[in-house]
């Protein structure tokens, strides 16, 4: 090499690349190797272990029983379920007390205000009987759940427990072919997985971080979780004494969670082993120290972050969506309006997979923003009873008592078991919402990737409450088809 | 302490500032109402939130689990009547590899030059690996070792002024939840920021001997190209081991003007 002539960067790479022959191919792990040792070096000089063997180490004690083989699981689903026996037998009283205020007081105080000032029965109708009774049902089905529910999972966080959780999954995860850090961003997406979709980022493989994403919408979100603690309260819970029923319908809510965690290995196994092939990278896992929760400033950043977050996204969502509804109704061509004509034609294929055309038609119009399918659902499924006599008139979103009411009309547009077993089902495993999807979007940068994160899981979904229909119905002997 | 934005009386101060403002606006940094930028870099999960927070008055939520800082977070603090940027990089493990996340921090640190580069290296032996990796892409770094309550809890002792010697770049213990060790942070910060301490970091060793002559040759032809650049040495092992990122920006010239004083 000559250091007469100038030199450019190209003569640099040219210089590196044959130096690269000279120091060999374990070059990179060598150089790890000296940066791990000279680590290792420093902190000896500086680090003093007091009474190393004399000194009873809590975390170490609580770890050995928190990620133990046999008692890891089982005190998993103990957890869980306690969180949402709270949330489920604590929501009900501020539920039914938030109904009674926005829907049963406000709702004609408004609606009263409206004719008052002389406005035109359909703005009237889209403004009070679609935008706000949408909103309305919103706030009282989910806030309640929703600022119970927060806290207590940010407790368990705060405390360090979901690392520990990540932990016993790990090796799950390695067997599935997947990424041991997609325990990570599964926990993340039993938030919301649209964040859970942007966490994947810590997993440096494309392979396993694409794996990471597909089965993200497997985790039950936020929009979600108030869905399944409703119809489980509503449905479960009162097949068992009254005594039981929080426990039975928490289980049951801990069950779907279990399934999508289930269906987030199966998923990635399949995956790895036919579109996305790959050898697996290893990983570390830290457990971080258990630290007391800060329990009053918890609540306090859950409610900020989580619950109004959520909440406001609900709202935002919610308001058009109420005003659609409310259109959709009250169109009509020739007798039935356009609501009637959608509930129709997608009747037989909700049949066939034990929902209903209300529910798809919910899903449809809740494809923004999953929080609002229960809601939806109630007013359509008014509409479609055509019990009106119960509201005040088409595309209103039902004043009642929460619990019981819900339940009564709920049986009259044709709900069985079957319907809320499958709709719990449905809930867990159908496409992601559309905020999700746009992030997936985002992040692959494909839209391939992106049909395929949509598709997947709703095609998955419908095989899976088909099944569970037949099987049913098979086995109670109303008749099968065929 | 975070008191509003508020331009700096004299010019005289942010003209002795190391960060590259070109390049920081490029990566989404405004420059123009702060005195310094200072990069807080850290494993993940090591409580670096927590410090920012400390230093910000945020209440941003710190999660206890891996992988929570996952786009970066910005904030600003004002010390010693100077206006500090802080930028929460995301956590990594290294920055030898090349995940996303890894490439935003070390993007940052190495196209940003940050006046500062506070290190989180709360469980030593692990966390010094990035710390050491740092200490190559840059010699403006401030190690702090968070969480030394949860040291002394587990009875550790840990003497941060053998590792000051040893690492030759300020070594803070702090518990940033409880606020502890906090103004001496913010004080190595600022003597660093200002050129009152100048740092000596510690180069990694033991490298064989056909390595080390092929860094000194791609050094000397770096430093032949760039002589203001400050971590040739850094950019030599890059190359050496294919980075292609590296590589690019030699080509592109965006390496050229790093290290010139502005």
């Amino acid at each position: 090499m000559s250091d007469q002539t100038p030199i450019s960067p190209e003569d640099i790479l040219t210089t590196a690349q044959s130096l690269r022959w000279e120091i060999g191919r374990d070059f990179h792990q060598d150089l790890m190797q000296d940066i791990y040792a000279d680590a290792a070096r420093i902190t000896d000089r500086a680090v003093t272990r007091l009474d190393r063997n004399m000194h009873f180490d809590l975390d170490a004690s609580i770890d050995r029983i928190v990620t133990s083989r046999v008692w890891g699981f089982p005190l998993m689903i103990l957890l869980f379920t306690l969180v949402f026996w709270i949330t489920i037998t604590g929501a009900n009283i501020p539920s039914g007390w938030l109904a009674g205020l926005l829907l049963d007081k406000f709702h004609p105080v408004l609606k009263a205000f409206s004719v008052e000032i002389g406005l035109p029965w359909w703005l009237g109708g889209i403004l009070i009987d679609g935008m706000y009774l949408a909103t309305a049902w919103v706030v009282s089905v989910m806030l309640p759940p929703m600022a119970i529910f927060f806290p207590l999972f940010t407790l368990l966080e705060d405390f360090g427990y979901l690392p520990r959780l990540a932990f016993n999954l790990d090796n799950l995860f390695k067997k599935a072919g997947a990424n041991g850090k997609q325990a990570l961003t599964m926990m993340m997406g039993f938030g919301c997985n649209a964040a859970g979709v942007v966490s994947t980022r810590i997993i440096d493989s494309s392979r396993e971080r694409l794996i990471a994403i597909i089965t993200n919408n497997f985790a039950l979100c936020n929009g979600r979780w108030p869905t399944q603690i409703l119809i489980a309260s509503l449905f479960i819970g009162v097949l068992v004494p009254a005594h039981l029923a929080g426990l039975i319908s928490a289980l049951s809510v801990v069950g779907v969670a279990m399934l999508g965690v289930l269906l987030t290995f199966a998923v990635s196994w399949a995956l790895s082993r036919t579109i996305l092939k790959g050898e697996i990278s290893t990983f570390s896992l830290e457990l971080p120290p258990y630290r007391p929760p800060r329990i009053l400033q918890t609540i306090y950043t859950s409610l900020i972050d989580r619950t109004i977050f959520v909440l406001w996204r609900a709202v935002v969502f919610a308001l058009p969506a109420g005003a659609l509804i409310w259109l959709i109704s009250n169109i009509h061509i020739s007798s039935a309006s356009l609501a009637e004509y959608l509930i129709n034609f997608l009747n037989p294929l909700g049949i066939l997979v034990g929902l209903n055309g209300v529910i798809l038609l919910a899903y449809i119009l809740a494809i923004p923003a999953n929080e609002i399918v229960i809601p939806t659902v109630l007013m359509l499924t008014v509409l479609s009873t055509g019990m009106h006599e119960m509201g005040q008139g088409a595309g209103v979103m039902f004043e009642m008592e929460a619990g019981s009411g819900i339940m009564a009309l709920l049986q009259a547009g044709g709900w069985t078991l079957l319907t809320a077993v499958n709709l719990m089902l449905f809930s867990l495993v159908h496409n992601p919402c559309s905020t999700t999807l746009y992030t997936i979007y985002k992040e692959t940068g494909s839209l391939k990737w992106t049909l395929i994160s949509a598709v997947l899981p709703l095609g998955l979904g419908f095989s899976l409450t088909v099944l569970v229909s037949q099987v049913w119905r098979l086995i109670s002997g109303i008749g099968s088809p065929g | 302490m975070n008191d509003g934005i508020s331009k700096p009386e004299s010019g005289a101060y942010p003209a002795s500032a190391f960060h590259h403002a070109a390049n920081l606006k490029k990566l989404g940094i405004d420059m123009q109402d702060w005195d310094y930028v200072v990069a807080l870099a850290g494993n993940p999960n090591t409580g670096k939130s927590t410090v920012f927070n400390a230093f910000t008055g945020l209440r941003q939520h710190t999660g206890n689990w891996p992988g929570k800082t996952v786009s970066r977070a910005e904030g600003g603090f004002q010390f010693a009547s100077r206006h500090y940027k802080l930028v929460d990089l995301p956590g990594t493990y290294s920055l030898l590899t090349t995940s996303y996340d890894e490439e935003i921090a070390r993007d940052f640190i190495l196209f940003g030059q940050p006046d500062v580069v506070v290190v989180d290296a709360t469980r030593l032996e692990r966390n010094l690996n990035l710390a050491l990796q740092v200490m190559e892409l840059t010699e403006r770094v401030v190690i702090c070792l968070n969480f030394i309550d949860e040291a002394r809890r587990h009875k550790i002792q840990i003497d941060e002024h053998q590792l000051t010697r040893d690492l030759g770049v300020p070594v803070i213990p702090t518990s940033a939840r409880y606020g502890e060790g906090l103004p001496k942070l913010l004080q190595a910060i600022h003597d660093v920021a200002t050129g009152r301490m100048i740092c000596k970091p510690y180069r990694i060793q033991g490298e064989a001997a056909a390595l080390k002559r092929s860094i000194s040759v791609l050094v000397e032809q770096i430093k032949t190209l760039y002589p203001a650049l400050p971590n040739a040495r850094w950019l030599a092992l890059r190359l050496l081991d294919g980075d292609e990122r590296i590589a690019e920006a030699l080509v592109r010239g965006e390496l050229g003007d790093l290290g010139q004083h502005k």
